[in-house]
């Protein structure tokens, strides 16, 4: 057994930037490359993909990123877990042997856990709430696309244990994704409390990648960040005791530092005493950091309690369309003129009969960002942004199509109107769901 | 001479749904009674007021030299629905560096 494993994080966002994961995968010597790549409506959207074409539904990026660090992985001996897999994590592990066969790499066995989607079992307990509004879940039953169960570590690393190169997931915590490798290799149970607790602020800390060692920080003359444009990845090096130190990939831009590691551990979290993951209940009011070395954090004094008895699951379903324009005014009363033009268009759609549930008016250079309290300055310029929410397609495109119609008939010197734009609202909402209801499970594509 | 948030602390929002959470981390530990004093639920809320109904709760990690406000109600009715450009509220972290806090007295906290 390895008394030390190094876990890296490859990406935290299914947008997040590609080259870092392969400096990373490549300088990092890892035993692990986790790559997080759902946030909360993407399970949504993959779903839909998955209702038009069977063999579709996981991450459309994950062919371009596999593609990139298998050949690294497999010579440098990286493991892969990820939740690409999305709402097909079947189809993800037979598009990523596709992608290893077409690099030469031959036949890789790819570990699959399902069980995350819930969906039938939900619609047999309609009297489950809602946690957003306590409303029952029967309120949106019948608009629902997708319902996925956060599931945790341990199923992730029964998976890790068939040997497979590559673990694809569904619709999992962020945390267990870095979490799993620790119980596949340490032997760790759900019950190992500090142990877990380690592993959870470790998953924690990595599951944004670049945010972590230096991005979404700096401030010039303040905050000052060496090399942002070469910002590097972050990896976690976890010995078996628990103890935890991260670093990221040598030579790489950024800053790793106590700053940077508190920033990123209170992102997203609101009880500092009950951070609720599928894996235990942590509390970070004990933690503490110290820098041990140049862009080296060492993590102590995590606690935790033992994991809740549900699943959160969240909850896809459609809710109508928004549409948006934009048109810019500049110069003299540039400010009032689009305040004008926002109550054209507004009086206009009225008259064409749309309704619509929300409707918000930004002036980007003045309010668009944190309100209007009022007092600001007028800019020389400001850029009018119309955004509405209806029930119907034709209300939604209406909106962007009579803001950018303010060019020949709304007040006077309007400018670079965008193109109308529409999309369907794949909203969200959550409830929790006893463990007993959902069934975790491991298959092998391509086993031996 | 009023201290902004800016000046002894840096800040990072995060979102769960129509609840945005705004860390306010010191720079230095000798700032904690000071900001702990004058950086209320009541202040933060005010100053969110044209983002955010509220409530606003504040929580305390004295081992970090940190406070975590859990603002609700305060991103459009949440990521997915929203109406705004920053769906997410990356940019609230700015609303709270603005907040001024009263003058501080010669000496005091450092």
């Amino acid at each position: 057994m390895k008394s030390t494993i190094r876990i890296g994080s490859g990406a935290g966002t299914s947008d997040d930037r590609m080259t870092p994961a392969l400096e990373l995968a490549r300088r990092g010597g890892l035993d692990y490359l986790v790559f997080e790549c759902l946030a909360e409506r993407t399970v949504a959207r993959e779903n839909q993909d998955r209702l038009r074409d069977p063999e579709r539904g996981y991450t459309p990026s994950l062919p371009e990123r596999l593609a990139m660090v298998l050949p690294a992985c497999v010579e440098e001996d990286v493991r892969i877990v990820s939740n690409m897999g999305a709402a097909n994590p079947r189809g993800g592990a037979r598009a990523a042997r596709r992608v290893a066969r077409d690099l030469g790499l031959g036949e890789i066995p790819v570990a699959v856990v399902e069980g995350d989607d819930v969906t039938e079992a939900l619609r047999a307990r309609p009297e489950l709430r809602l946690m957003e509004n306590g409303e029952p879940l029967e309120s949106i039953l019948p608009r629902v696309v997708s319902a996925n169960a956060y599931l945790g570590a341990d199923v992730i690393a029964e998976a890790l244990s068939t040997g497979a190169r590559i673990v694809l997931t569904g619709r999992v915590a962020d945390p267990s994704l870095f979490l799993a490798p620790m119980l596949h290799e340490f032997g760790w149970r759900l019950d190992d409390l500090d142990r877990v607790a380690a592993g959870t602020v470790a998953g924690h800390l990595l599951e944004c990648t670049g945010a972590v060692t230096g991005g979404c920080f700096g401030w010039p003359g303040i905050k000052d960040v060496p090399d942002l444009a070469g910002l590097g990845y972050p990896f976690a090096d976890v010995t078996s005791g628990g103890g935890v130190t991260i670093g990221k990939t040598p030579g790489s831009g950024g800053r790793l530092d106590v700053m940077t590691c508190t920033e990123q551990l209170i992102y997203e979290m609101h009880d500092p005493t009950d951070y609720i993951t599928p894996d235990c209940r942590l509390d970070i009011t004990g933690l503490s950091m110290e820098q041990v070395a140049a862009d080296r954090v060492r993590i102590a004094g995590a606690r935790a309690r033992p994991r809740t008895g549900t699943y959160k699951v969240t909850v896809g379903h459609t809710d109508g369309w928004i549409g948006e324009g934009e048109v810019s005014y500049g110069g003299i009363d540039a400010v009032a003129r689009a305040r004008w033009a926002a109550e054209v268009v507004r009086e206009r759609l009225r008259r064409r009969g749309f309704v619509y549930e929300d409707w918000r008016v930004d002036l980007i250079g003045l309010s668009s960002l944190h309100g209007d309290p009022g007092d600001r300055p007028e800019p020389y310029e400001v850029r009018l942004r119309l955004a509405a929410r209806a029930r119907d397609r034709g209300a939604a495109h209406a909106v962007g199509f009579e803001t950018r119609a303010m060019h020949m008939h709304g007040p006077g010197g309007a400018g670079g109107a965008c193109e109308p734009r529409v999309r369907e609202v794949l909203a969200v909402k959550s409830v929790l769901l006893p463990k007993e209801l959902v069934s975790p499970r491991v298959t092998v594509e391509g086993a031996a | 001479m009023t201290t902004r948030v800016h000046d002894l602390a840096h800040c990072r929002a995060g979102d769960k749904g129509n609840t945005s959470n705004v860390s306010v981390i010191l720079y230095s530990a000798a700032d904690w009674d000071f900001v702990r004093e004058h950086l209320t639920e009541a202040r933060v809320l005010h100053a969110y007021r044209h983002v955010a109904r509220g409530p606003v709760t504040r929580h305390e990690i004295r081992n970090l030299k940190a406070f975590n406000f859990v603002i609700e109600n305060a991103l459009g009715g949440g990521v997915t629905i929203s109406l705004a450009q920053d769906i997410h509220g990356k940019s609230l972290s700015n609303v709270m560096l603005a907040v001024e806090l009263p003058a501080r007295e010669e000496g005091e906290g450092s």
